[in-house]
């Protein structure tokens, strides 16, 4: 978790930061996008497996689980709306997106340990 | 291309994205909350899936250009505004109202501010792009105008 969560955080500076700098989405900023979802559908996986296997979440299962699949939809939707327009300003959305994905793994984590 | 609305471009493509998100976070807590607890806190659980409605509409309205959705945007954004601030002030003087918290709780400081941030932001961004948005109606024809 930590590792994703350092990661969405670095992803969402490095776009907000090139955004305003003045970059158009390039290989780089979707890519990196990109290697967040790769990371959020392994842990969607290792979720699904968890439960199966006698680690089920201690905290809320449904709450987790419209957390996952929302998280998912995420990066993709970020990358089609900044693609679809190439601007400067889409730079800085796909920051806003990893940003959100940060949020969200954090907060799927203290769900699934009922740290809440 | 059809035209799209001015409200679309620039800075206003991220306060889309950030009303997306807030209606992406909205929606999901909403939909938990009613599913499994809805008689705990009824009233507060209305309102979370009233506000999650409220902000896929302004979303949309942002984006689809027009002289009809420049209104909605404006109404509901005006509605969230003031929401927010009702809400917000009421969930620090009337708990028993809100046994569980909702997203205009405390102005929003569950979602760092954004509901409270993203209205203003949003009238601001309105008001800049009144002349414009209003008169950009879409042609009925299929005549695309490049950008």
């Amino acid at each position: 978790m930590w590792v994703q969560l350092v990661i969405a955080v670095v992803v969402g500076l490095f776009a907000v930061v090139v955004g305003f700098v003045g970059w158009k989405p390039n290989d780089y900023t979707v890519g990196s996008l990109v290697l967040v979802e790769l990371l959020l559908l392994a842990q969607g996986v290792i979720a699904l497996v968890l439960p199966a296997v006698g680690s089920p979440p201690k905290g809320n299962g449904l709450e987790f689980g419209v957390y996952a699949v929302s998280v998912l939809l995420v990066p993709p939707a970020t990358i089609v709306w900044a693609l679809i327009d190439r601007t400067k300003w889409s730079t800085v959305v796909l920051g806003a997106g990893a940003f959100t994905v940060a949020v969200m793994v954090y907060r799927m984590y203290q769900i699934w340990f009922a740290l809440n | 291309m059809a035209t799209r609305s001015s409200l679309a471009t620039g800075i206003g493509r991220v306060l889309i994205a950030v009303y997306g998100i807030l209606a992406l976070a909205a929606t999901g807590r909403s939909v938990v909350q009613i599913i499994e607890k809805f008689s705990f806190a009824p009233f507060a659980y209305t309102l979370s899936a009233v506000a999650a409605v409220v902000y896929i509409v302004a979303m949309i309205a942002l984006i689809v250009p027009g002289r009809f959705w420049y209104r909605v945007a404006c109404v509901t954004i005006v509605f969230e505004m003031t929401g927010v601030l009702v809400i917000g002030t009421l969930s620090l003087f009337d708990r028993a109202l809100f046994p569980d918290d909702t997203i205009w709780s405390y102005y929003g400081l569950g979602y760092a501010f954004a509901p409270l941030v993203l209205p203003a932001a949003g009238l601001w961004w309105l008001r800049k792009h009144h002349r414009t948005a209003v008169s950009a109606d879409p042609a009925p024809s299929t005549a695309s105008a490049s950008e």
